[in-house]
């Protein structure tokens, strides 16, 4: 799935980085807390959370993510923004809910395991 | 004693809106030194937990960062409260941070743990009520 299509599934508005919106992305992680992203997730491209603070963005720059999603409406304020556009991170907001939002991407297949 | 490559951050205690500069930094000086991404993550991860404890728990503090030609070693060291219970601190879960430091999304008792994880080797030395330091190392290769 490309970054295109999540913005698109969450009816989310681009914040920065739209010219890599057509970055493909094979999973997704969601959560307030930024130690428990920095513990359990590997290789996940995409964040979907409802903390808004500049740790968001450094931990999604420590774990080479692609794309964070602001869920519930949440705004990033404009140093996070800068600080995204740095390290080639888009930003989206959704006013969807978090669980709304990782359901639509699971159910859609993000993230979805194949066996074969 | 081989030689190293040393790189220095003071960690502004006073500021968590700014905590995890020195290991952004540090990723940048890792890319440049064509370091793998794997080991360039775990040392970041590692780094940056150990800044963020700093700020949140000691007031800041110094990071150095080691680069050998086989090893990284990245040592922290503050003056804050010190270790009370290693044992304890170092279960996942364990955490003596304020619900102030939850709601920015810190604080869930995973910064020890994940810098065991992270690294291959992990030495603590704290001192209640004259500081810690934190040496890690990750072996490259």
């Amino acid at each position: 799935m490309n970054i295109e299509t999540i913005k698109n599934l969450l009816n989310a508005e681009v914040l920065c980085c739209g010219e890599h919106l057509d970055t493909t992305v094979h999973s997704a992680c969601g959560s307030d807390m930024m130690s428990d992203v920095l513990a359990f997730v590997k290789d996940q491209a995409v964040l979907l959370t409802g903390l808004v603070n500049s740790q968001v963005i450094r931990t999604a720059v420590m774990m080479d993510m692609r794309c964070v999603v602001f869920v519930r409406a949440k705004r990033p304020t404009l140093e996070m923004i800068e600080f995204a556009e740095e390290n080639g991170i888009v930003l989206l907001s959704s006013d969807m809910r978090m669980y709304e939002a990782c359901g639509t991407l699971y159910t859609n297949g993000l993230g979805v395991s194949r066996k074969a | 004693m081989s030689e190293f490559l040393n790189f220095h951050f003071d960690v502004d205690g006073d500021n968590f809106v700014s905590a995890g500069q020195a290991s952004v930094q540090m990723k940048k000086n890792m890319r440049q030194l064509g370091l793998s991404p794997e080991i360039i993550r775990k040392v970041s991860i590692a780094m940056y937990e150990g800044e963020i404890n700093m700020v949140i728990h000691a007031h800041g503090g110094a990071a150095d960062v080691n680069v050998y030609e086989d090893r990284i070693e990245i040592i922290l060291d503050d003056k804050g409260p010190g270790i009370k219970d290693i044992d304890l601190a170092m279960q996942e879960g364990y955490s003596t941070a304020n619900d102030h430091v939850r709601a920015l999304g810190f604080g869930a008792g995973m910064g020890l743990p994940n810098m065991k994880r992270y690294t291959d080797d992990t030495q603590i030395e704290t001192v209640v009520g004259e500081g810690t330091k934190i040496t890690m190392i990750v072996y490259l290769g």
